[in-house]
C-alpha cells in the first residue's frame, strides 16, 4: 500500500532518528459503519509520558487500544494502517497478541481487581508468562512491582486479602503492580484517575512520573491539567483526527491550530 | 347463577360510583376556588373502594362461616335418635343431607329423616343466600354514599388509594407464603402421627424398608419395619450420577454459549438446549425405561457385567440430561454477568482466552454456578416421574450403580396409589418421606439463594 508507506516515510524527526518507541503511520479504525480513527500519523518516544486529549469520542481511547491490539476484542472493529513497536509491525500475522500484551501493558479507566488475594492480582502476570522460577522469586517479584507502585506499606500486612476490598486509588494503584509485574515496556492508561478522589489522583499521578523512568507510558485524560502535569509531549485528538502534536509546555503555551486553543481554554469540549 | 348475578351487580355498582365520583370532583374542580388534592380519577377509585370493598369483604366471610352455622343448625333441628348416632355416623348423614340439597332430588335418601334435614338444609341456603344479598348490597350502598360525601378538595385520595393497592398486594404474597405454611403443618401433623407410632430413631437409622403391614391380626405377612437409610441412599446415588452427567455437561455448554459462541449461533442453540427443560419429565420416563435400561443392559451382558433393567445408572443418566438445562442456563447468566472490565485486565496482561475464563471468569462466577449446582441438586433429589417409571420399587441398600435402587419419591407415589387407610403407618410413613424431603429441599434452597445474593452484592 503506497499510502501507508507514505505516511511511513511523514513521520517527524523523532522516528528518523530512532527515538521512537512506537509509531502509527496513517492509522484507521472502523466500529462497523464508524470511521472512529482517520489517518492517524503518530510517533511515541521512549521514556516519556505522552497524553492524548480531545473531547468525549474524539477517538484517543481507540488509538490507546490499537496500540496493545485490544479492538481486537470488540466485534466489528476494524484496523488499518501501520503500528510498529520497535519497528515491528505489531498487526503482522506472525505476531502473537499475548507476548504483544506482555511487552504493551495497561491500566483502565475504572479499577479491575480480579476477585483474588491482593498477592495472586499482582502474581497473575508474572505465573501466567512464567517469568519466576520459584515461589522467592515470585514473591519478590510481587514485593518489587507493588514497592514500585507505591502500594506496598500500605498493604504488607494483608497481602492474603482480597483486592477488591481495597480503596478506589488503591485498587488502581494495585493495577498498576499488576501491569508493571509482567515488566512491560510499554504502560497504556486509560484514563487512570477519572474513578478517583483528589488524593489518590496526586498519588497515581505522582507514580506515573516515577515509573517514566523504566517504561514508555501513554496515557488518555480528560483533564487538561493532568495532561499538563504528567506528561512530555501531549497529542490533541478532535472527531477521529490527530489535530495537533507537539511538547507538552508548547501545546500548553503556544498551541499551532486554532482547535487546540479552543480545547485547552475550555471554549468547548 | 344467583352469585355471579350478585358479583356482577357489585361489579356494575362500583363501576357507576367510580364515575360519579370523578364527576363530582371534576365539578368540584371547576367550580371551586380550592385546588383538588388529586387527580379526578383518584377521586372516582376512592368512592367505588369505598363500595365494592366491604360489600366483598363481607360476602368472604359470608360464605366462609356459612357451612358451619347450617350444619350447627340442622343437626340441632334433627331428631333425637339420629342426634345420638355416633360422630362418624352423623358425619356421613350429613354429608348425605349436603348432596341431597345440593341435586334436589329426594329419590334416593335413605331415611326420612335425611329428606327432612335436607328440605330444611335447601330453605336454610337459600335464606341465608338472600340475606347476605341483601345485606352486602346495602353496605355496597352505604359504603358508596359515604365515599361520595367524603370528597372534598382536602380529601387525599391519590394516598388513600395507594394505601389500598398496597394492602392489596401484601394480601396476595401472604396468600403464596400461608399455603406454604399450611403444607409444612399438614406434613408435619402427619408426620407426627407417624412417629407415635414408629420411633424417630429407627425412621432415620434403621437399614431396612419393608412397609407392608398385616391388616387382620390373623394375616400372614410382614410386620413392617420403617427404616429410611436404603431410601436416603438410593435417592443420593441416583442423584450423584445426575449430577455427574449435568454439572460438566451444563458447565461447559454454559461456558462456550457464554464466553465462544458467536450471537447467531447462540441465539439458536440456546433456545434449543432450554428445550430440554420443557420436555414432560414422564418423556423423560419412557426415554429411560424404554432406550437407555435396555441399552446399558445390554451392553453389560457383552462385557460381563450385571446391570439390572432397573439400573440407578439409566434412572441417574436420564435425570441427569434433564438437569443440563438448569446447569446451563444459570451458568450461563451468571458467567455473562461478570463485569468485562476483568476480562480486559486479563487479556492486557496477556492471557489467553481459556487462561483468562479459567483463571479470572470462572473464579469470579464462581458463588454463583455452585448456587445454580444447589438448585439442581434439590431439583434431582424432588424428581419423580423418572424415577417412579425407571428406578427400582424395592429397597436396597447399595453403592452399585448397575444394581436397582430406590427413592424416597419413588416410596412416596407407590404407598400412596390407590386405597388408603389413613391410620396405618405404612400410609403415614409417606408423610414422614415427604417431611424429610421437604426439608432437605428447603435447606439447599435457602443456602443456594444466600450464596447467590452473596455473589450479586459483590458487583452491583
Amino acid at each position: 500500500m503506497s499510502t501507508t508507506s507514505d505516511a511511513y516515510l511523514r513521520q517527524d524527526a523523532d522516528a528518523a532518528a530512532g527515538m521512537a518507541k512506537i509509531t502509527a503511520g496513517d492509522v484507521n479504525v472502523h466500529y462497523g459503519d464508524k470511521h472512529a480513527l482517520k489517518g492517524i500519523n503518530l510517533a511515541i518516544r521512549a521514556n516519556e509520558v505522552t497524553a492524548l486529549i480531545g473531547p468525549s469520542g474524539c477517538g484517543k481511547s481507540t488509538f490507546l487500544r490499537c496500540i496493545n491490539r485490544m479492538n481486537d476484542l470488540i466485534e466489528g472493529a476494524r484496523v488499518t494502517g501501520l503500528i510498529t513497536l520497535d519497528r515491528q509491525d505489531i498487526y503482522d500475522r506472525e505476531l502473537d497478541v499475548v507476548q504483544l500484551r506482555a511487552r504493551v501493558g495497561m491500566v483502565f479507566q475504572k479499577p479491575n481487581p480480579f476477585p483474588k488475594s491482593i498477592y495472586d492480582n499482582v502474581a497473575y502476570g508474572p505465573r501466567l508468562h512464567g517469568l519466576a522460577h520459584s515461589t522467592a522469586d515470585l514473591e519478590e517479584i510481587v514485593v518489587t512491582s507493588l514497592e514500585r507502585a507505591g502500594l506496598y506499606d500500605e498493604v504488607k500486612d494483608r497481602l492474603d486479602e482480597p483486592g477488591t476490598g481495597l480503596s478506589g486509588g488503591q485498587q488502581q494503584r494495585l493495577c498498576i503492580a499488576r501491569a508493571i509485574a509482567v515488566s512491560p515496556e510499554v504502560i497504556l492508561m486509560d484514563e487512570p484517575c477519572s474513578a478517583l478522589d483528589p488524593i489518590a489522583t496526586a498519588k497515581v499521578e505522582e507514580l506515573i512520573d516515577e515509573l517514566r523512568e523504566n517504561f514508555t507510558i501513554v496515557i488518555v485524560t480528560h483533564s487538561m491539567q493532568q495532561a499538563a502535569r504528567v506528561s512530555q509531549r501531549t497529542a490533541f485528538f478532535h472527531l477521529g483526527e490527530l489535530v495537533e502534536v507537539g511538547d507538552t509546555e508548547q501545546i500548553f503555551t503556544n498551541p499551532q491550530h486554532k482547535l487546540t486553543q479552543g480545547y485547552i481554554t475550555g471554549r468547548f469540549g | 347463577m344467583q352469585f355471579l348475578t350478585l358479583v356482577a351487580v357489585l361489579a356494575l355498582m362500583s363501576a357507576a360510583v367510580y364515575r360519579m365520583g370523578r364527576g363530582r370532583a371534576q365539578a368540584l374542580a371547576v367550580t371551586g376556588v380550592h385546588r383538588l388534592h388529586s387527580l379526578p380519577s383518584y377521586y372516582g377509585y376512592y368512592v367505588a373502594l369505598w363500595c365494592g370493598l366491604p360489600a366483598v369483604l363481607l360476602i368472604a366471610g359470608w360464605l366462609s362461616c356459612e357451612p358451619y352455622i347450617l350444619r350447627a343448625l340442622v343437626v340441632g333441628a334433627l331428631p333425637p335418635e339420629a342426634k345420638a348416632l355416633p360422630a362418624a355416623r352423623l358425619s356421613l348423614l350429613m354429608n348425605e343431607v349436603r348432596q341431597l340439597a345440593a341435586s334436589g332430588d329426594f329419590r334416593f335418601s335413605s331415611s326420612p329423616i335425611a329428606t327432612a334435614a335436607a328440605e330444611q338444609y335447601r330453605v336454610l341456603r337459600a335464606n341465608s343466600f338472600g340475606a347476605m344479598a341483601v345485606i352486602a348490597l346495602s353496605l355496597a350502598i352505604v359504603g358508596g354514599f359515604y365515599g361520595m360525601r367524603s370528597i372534598s378538595p382536602k380529601l387525599r385520595a391519590r394516598n388513600r388509594v395507594e394505601a389500598a393497592v398496597k394492602v392489596f398486594l401484601v394480601a396476595s404474597s401472604t396468600l403464596a407464603i400461608f399455603t406454604t405454611i399450611g403444607i409444612v403443618l399438614s406434613l408435619l401433623f402427619e408426620s407426627l402421627l407417624f412417629f407415635d407410632k414408629i420411633p424417630l430413631t429407627q425412621f432415620l437409622f434403621g437399614l431396612d424398608w419393608s412397609p407392608q403391614t398385616a391388616m387382620r391380626a390373623d394375616q400372614v405377612g410382614a410386620s413392617g419395619s420403617f427404616g429410611a437409610v436404603p431410601l436416603f441412599t438410593g435417592t443420593l446415588l441416583i442423584s450423584v450420577i445426575a449430577m455427574l452427567v449435568a454439572v460438566p455437561i451444563g458447565l461447559l455448554s454454559a461456558i462456550y454459549m457464554a464466553e465462544y459462541a458467536n450471537p447467531r449461533f447462540r441465539s439458536v442453540a440456546k433456545p434449543l438446549l432450554e428445550m430440554l427443560a420443557g420436555i414432560p419429565t414422564v418423556v423423560y420416563g419412557f426415554f429411560a425405561v424404554l432406550a437407555v435400561a435396555p441399552f446399558l443392559r445390554n451392553l453389560g451382558q457383552s462385557i460381563g457385567i450385571p446391570i439390572a433393567s432397573e439400573s440407578a445408572l439409566a434412572t441417574g443418566l436420564v435425570m441427569g440430561v434433564m438437569i443440563i438445562p438448569f446447569i446451563s442456563s444459570l451458568s450461563d447468566d451468571v458467567i455473562s454477568a461478570v463485569p468485562d472490565s476483568l476480562r480486559h485486565g486479563a487479556y492486557g496482561l496477556g492471557a489467553t482466552r481459556s487462561e483468562t475464563i479459567r483463571q479470572v471468569v470462572i473464579p469470579a462466577a464462581l458463588p454463583g454456578i455452585i448456587g445454580g449446582i444447589l438448585l439442581a441438586v434439590s431439583r434431582a433429589i424432588g424428581e419423580t416421574m423418572i424415577v417412579v417409571m425407571a428406578a427400582g420399587l424395592s429397597a436396597h441398600l447399595t453403592a452399585n450403580p448397575f444394581a436397582s435402587v430406590t427413592t424416597v419419591t419413588v416410596q412416596i407415589v407407590s404407598l400412596l396409589v390407590g386405597d388408603q387407610e389413613f391410620d396405618s403407618p405404612k400410609t403415614l410413613s409417606a408423610f414422614a418421606l415427604g417431611l424429610v424431603l421437604f426439608l432437605v429441599t428447603l435447606a439447599l434452597n435457602v443456602v443456594a439463594l444466600h450464596v447467590v445474593r452473596k455473589y450479586r452484592e459483590k458487583y452491583d
